[in-house]
């Protein structure tokens, strides 16, 4: 891992850990050395610098809500926005609860994307007209629940890795 | 009291048209006037979205503090109205009723 035009470099070992950390982030770094034919030291320093640079971000639990037994509804939502109040009301989006992720995506018109879950039908109805379209810049909505799931992933290092070869360096560093 | 019903509300104690479920028209009202206006405007899935799930008399109960024109459009669930027959039926009851409290309050002012 080298550091270039404040950027972080990273190598094909940083590469093959982040992809073993991403299947199995509770291994030890000395079964991750043993299964990439490297020293648990090496595996060590590599994951300290890149926790140390916000490559990895955090280490957590992927919960299967259904089987944990909780009966949400997960939406999809469009938000038609006015361009100048976009961000504003993307990061008014964030502070919810109810908002598990949110993006802003330039098509023909600027729209923020964002998946929301709720306990039923009508919780979700009141989230959206009390606290989604009384904020300023909001045009319109649309709104699709999720009915079944085929596939879910995280993303993965693995998924195309020659374009994660050079990653913006945090900027408090 | 007339005065309190046909005031400007804040934005977030504004009307909202919805079509379905988490589908926002766009179009809102923040006074009597304006939801007597949109009522005419809005697309009528819209009305019958709302009237439906007694969103309206809600609305007109607890945050324009009508309880009467509630009452007057909760009744009119009965005539299981839909479409433009639904519109015209409730534009002609808000109207009336805000004309009405126009009317009470020129008198007394005059």
């Amino acid at each position: 891992m080298k550091l270039k035009n404040n950027t972080v470099a990273l190598d094909s070992t940083d590469l093959r850990i982040l992809n073993s950390l991403q299947e199995n982030a509770r291994q030890t770094y000395t079964a991750v050395g043993k299964s990439l034919g490297i020293a648990h030291s090496t595996v060590y320093d590599r994951i300290k610098r890149m926790e140390r640079h916000g490559i990895i971000k955090e280490y957590t639990a992927v919960i299967d809500a259904e089987k944990a037994g909780a009966k949400n509804i997960i939406a999809i939502m469009t938000i038609f926005t006015d361009p100048k109040q976009s961000d504003k009301v993307a990061e008014k989006l964030c502070e919810a609860p109810q908002m598990l992720e949110v993006y802003t995506s330039l098509s023909e018109e600027l729209l923020i994307i964002a998946k929301v879950v709720a306990e039923n039908q009508e919780s979700l109805h009141e989230f959206i007209a009390s606290s989604v379209a009384p904020l300023p810049g909001v045009l319109r909505i649309r709104t699709s629940m999720i009915t079944k799931k085929f596939k879910e992933t995280r993303f993965s290092i693995a998924n195309n890795p020659k374009q994660l070869i050079f990653i913006k360096e945090k900027s408090n560093k | 009291m007339n005065l309190r019903i046909l005031r400007t509300l804040p934005r977030e104690k504004a009307f909202y048209f919805f079509t379905s479920i988490g589908n926002y028209t766009g179009e809102s009202a923040t006074s009597l006037k304006e939801f007597t206006d949109k009522i005419n405007e809005v697309n009528v899935k819209s009305l019958e979205f709302h009237f439906y799930r007694g969103d309206f008399e809600k609305w007109i109960a607890e945050v324009l503090e009508d309880k009467d024109l509630a009452e007057y459009v909760q009744k009119l669930q009965k005539l299981s109205l839909a479409g433009d027959r639904l519109r015209i039926q409730l534009y002609t009851t808000v109207s009336r009723r805000y004309n009405h409290l126009i009317s009470q309050l020129s008198t007394r002012l005059t």
